[in-house]
Formats: C-alpha cells, structure tokens, sequence
C-alpha cells in the first residue's frame, strides 16, 4: 500500500541505495568541552583542518541540490563552533533542516531564546541517566546540571519538543520512565539510541551495554511507546518479534552517512575508520561524487549475504543488526551482531582482535612523571 | 530518523473538500515514488507509487481529492483514496 511505513519490498529497495541520503550526521567539529566515556568519535582537541565556514557552506549548498531535507549536527560540542549560528541559519534558509544535538553546556538563556525562534531546528540535549550520579559516571561531573539547565532555558525560552537524548546503558535502563517523565516536565520528547563500542565506546562498551535481559526489557518498553524517538537505533531488538517503529535497516552508505569535521565521508556515525571511509568532501566531485561513485558505497549497496545468520529464523527481523557494532568488537560483518537477542553473538567476542577506532581526538591526559630516585 | 509511521487505518478524511499538498512539505522523486518531508511536523513519510505521487501533485487544479481520484483507475482508486486519507490525517495535506 502507498504512503505506509516501509515494507520488505521498499526495503530491499532503499538497501540498494539512493541517489542522495535521506539524511546525514554532520559532525561540525571534534572540539568537546566533555569528555564522554562512550563518544563516538572520540572528541576532545579541535582538528585544524575542520572545514572553513565558506566549504560548510558549500557543502550545504549541495546537499540542498540533493534535496537532502534534514541534517543531524553534532560533533564534539557544535556550540563551540565560533560560526554555528552562521551555519545554522545558512542551512535552513536553504531548506536543509537541522536536529542538532548539545551536551547543554554552552546553552544559555540567550541562545537558547535564538534556537526558538528559528524555524527548521531542532535540538537535542544529551543526557545518559535520570540522576547526576548515573549520568556523570559517563559524560563527566557537572554535566547532569548542565544539561538540566539548559533544558530549563529550552523551555523558559518557549523552545516545544526539543528532544532529550540518551544513549542506553546498564545503568540507565532501569531509569526509562524517570528520563520519559524528566523529559515531560520540560515539554520535551525522549529519544533513546542505542550504545556502540565506536570511538571512545570501545574501550567502555564491555561494561556499558545491556544485559540480554535488559535488552529484552528494552524492547517491550520501546513496543508499548511508539511515541519515543530512537532514531532507527534498536532495529536488533526487532528479532525478538514485531518489528519497532523505524526502516529496520543498516541504511550505512545506502540511505545514510556521515561528513566529519575535516570533510571525510563515513558509511555511518558509527564507524570512523579508514575501512569505511568512503572520501572527502573537497575532493573534486564534491560530497555528492562520494555519495554516487565512492567504491565503498558502491560495495555497501550490493546484495549482502547472512552469513551465519542466514540459517536463523530472526534475519528477515534483524538483518544480522549493525555493522558498526561487529566491526568494533572483531566479530564477522556477515555474522550476528554482539548484542544479538538470540545469544548468537555473545560466543565470539572474548578472542577476537578488534580494530582500533581512527581519528582520535580526545584530549591527551598529562603524563604525570614520577621523581626518580 | 527515516520512516515515521502513518496510522494504518483509514482515517474519517473529508475527501470531498479541496485538498493540496501543505505548503511546508517537500517531495523528492525516487524510483519507488517520492519521500515527503515535512518541515513543520519533522514526519518523513515514503510515497510508495509514482501515481500516487503524481495524484498528489495534482490535487491543487482539483476542487476535491475526489474529483482528483476520479483519473485514477477503478480498481485502484480506493487504496489511492485510503493513501490521501491518512496523508491528511497526518497533517501532509492541507485542506484548500
């Protein structure tokens, strides 16, 4: 039927690609004034060779040519961006929409009275526990109150359904309801992803993601609530029976990527690593060449195989989950995914090599020299 | 976050009314149809026909999206008159 969520037939489809993304994940800078445990990109230091204001705009320039409709900003910290507001109304003049997501701490009252009165943002605070306690084991101390504050002045400033956004953990997932009700009492809408043992993530992931038995909880929370966000983020949990809101598919290089602060391409958020690096936005044809003729996006629309999977009765469910996940901790690309609901995972993860994640900009501790003696 | 779902029911839709895409969506062509954004409400929706997405289109040199289902084929017009219904309802369609 028309105008209905996507069936096998359209998804087939979409995984063969398209000729512009639905959308993409622009991460404007590696600058952070946080320090999170799980960040994706390993955020800290500003990367000289970020992109100029005149090449970000240019690259919106081509992504209105695409008609591409919506971006999701981040980074790094993108208020630390000196030009973000520059970018941002460039954007939306030129019909290219921005959900952009913050950790609060540069949200003031006054930047937050200018979000409100655009048209065409969105905002997206990142908050990952009900409490500071929760939350700061993970994005540092401090970064509960500032995240509280700034939803404070996204609603005083009449700023309707800004998203509060939390990656789930061990230790949050019994705080679903406590986020949902802290999300309403701001006017806000909870949007839930899922973590990935990317960037930063690798090292922490191990101790970080659910349990099989809160995975399965999650997803009964998630079917009873097709109101909350997830951003197709927990299309594995759909093996354990109807399917959640969303495409159900890896849309990596097919109907997704990511353009990180220096201009290189990615299949996904998930996976900044040369592997998956498909180009870069200043090379000659553009974003645009990259999206239609890179190899590596060539290669993710072929018909892949389920490998392992191919034999269990989930696949058609789950698609065998995310790449970005396997990749990152050593398990076949063709194989279940380490979160697999079934347990199929789970047996391969101990002995495996697993990449080191590229591209690391987290802020060099100072080696502390001990005195000689 | 693509593919937000429409209610799958056919919703109580004046189809006798004028009907024209809302002003704040966007259609982009796709081999399967075309994917409706709307700027307002942040719905992506997928149009899964190419007649679907021309029946769209044509809606504003119509009186009513009945008169506009009338160029469409009889065995095909309630699934496309059921599709207006919840494209409406979901806000994609403004009432003219």
């Amino acid at each position: 039927m028309p105008a209905r969520a996507p069936g096998s037939a359209l998804r087939d489809e979409l995984a063969r690609g398209l000729d512009a993304p639905i959308c993409l994940t622009w991460e404007l800078t590696y600058a952070c004034n946080l320090a999170c445990i799980h960040c994706l990109s390993s955020s800290g230091r500003r990367d000289p060779a970020e992109l100029s204001t005149a090449e970000a705009m240019a690259l919106v320039d081509e992504l209105a040519s695409m008609q591409v409709f919506y971006v999701n900003v981040g980074g790094g910290e993108p208020l630390l961006r000196p030009d973000f507001f520059e970018l941002l109304e460039y954007a939306v003049s030129h019909q290219v929409g921005v959900k952009f997501s913050t950790n609060g701490t540069r949200l003031d009252r006054a930047k937050a009275a200018r979000l409100a009165a655009m048209d065409y943002v969105d905002v997206q605070v990142s908050l990952d526990g009900a409490t500071a306690e929760v939350n700061d084991a993970v994005r540092g101390q401090g970064s509960y109150r500032a995240a509280r504050r700034a939803m404070e002045h996204l609603a005083d400033a009449g700023f309707e359904g800004f998203k509060l956004s939390v990656v789930v953990t061990r230790h949050n997932v019994s705080q679903l309801d406590q986020l949902e009700a802290l999300a309403g009492q701001y006017g806000a809408q909870l949007r839930l992803t899922r973590l990935r043992p990317s960037g930063r993530g690798a090292a922490s992931w191990a101790e970080l993601h659910p349990s099989r038995s809160q995975q399965h909880d999650l997803y009964r929370w998630l079917r009873d609530r097709p109101w909350v966000l997830t951003g197709d983020s927990f299309f594995h949990l759909s093996a354990l029976g109807e399917p959640l809101e969303g495409l159900n598919l890896c849309g990596a290089g097919r109907v997704v990527c990511l353009v990180d602060p220096v201009g290189d391409v990615y299949a996904c958020p998930f996976v900044i690593h040369e592997q998956f690096r498909a180009g870069n936005v200043r090379g000659p044809g553009g974003f645009t060449g990259v999206w239609r003729s890179s190899a590596l996006f060539r290669s993710l629309r072929e018909p892949t195989s389920g490998g392992a999977c191919t034999s269990c009765g989930s696949y058609d469910a789950c698609r065998g989950g995310c790449m970005a996940a396997k990749f990152f901790t050593g398990l076949p690309l063709d194989g279940p995914d380490p979160e697999c609901v079934h347990g199929h995972g789970e047996a391969g993860l101990s002995d495996r090599d697993r990449p080191a994640p590229a591209a690391d900009h987290s802020v060099r501790v100072p080696v502390r020299l001990s005195a000689r003696a | 976050m693509p593919g937000q779902r429409v209610d799958p029911a056919a919703p109580e839709v004046d189809l006798g009314r004028p009907w024209r895409l809302h002003p704040q969506v966007a259609l982009r062509d796709e081999p399967f149809g075309a994917l409706a954004y709307h700027y307002g409400n942040r719905r992506l929706i997928f149009l899964r026909s190419p007649d679907l997405v021309r029946l769209v289109r044509s809606l504003e040199r119509f009186d009513s999206a009945d008169a506009a289902l009338a160029a469409v084929s009889p065995p095909q017009r309630a699934a496309y008159r059921a599709a207006l219904a919840r494209l409406a309802a979901s806000g994609m369609l403004d009432a003219g």
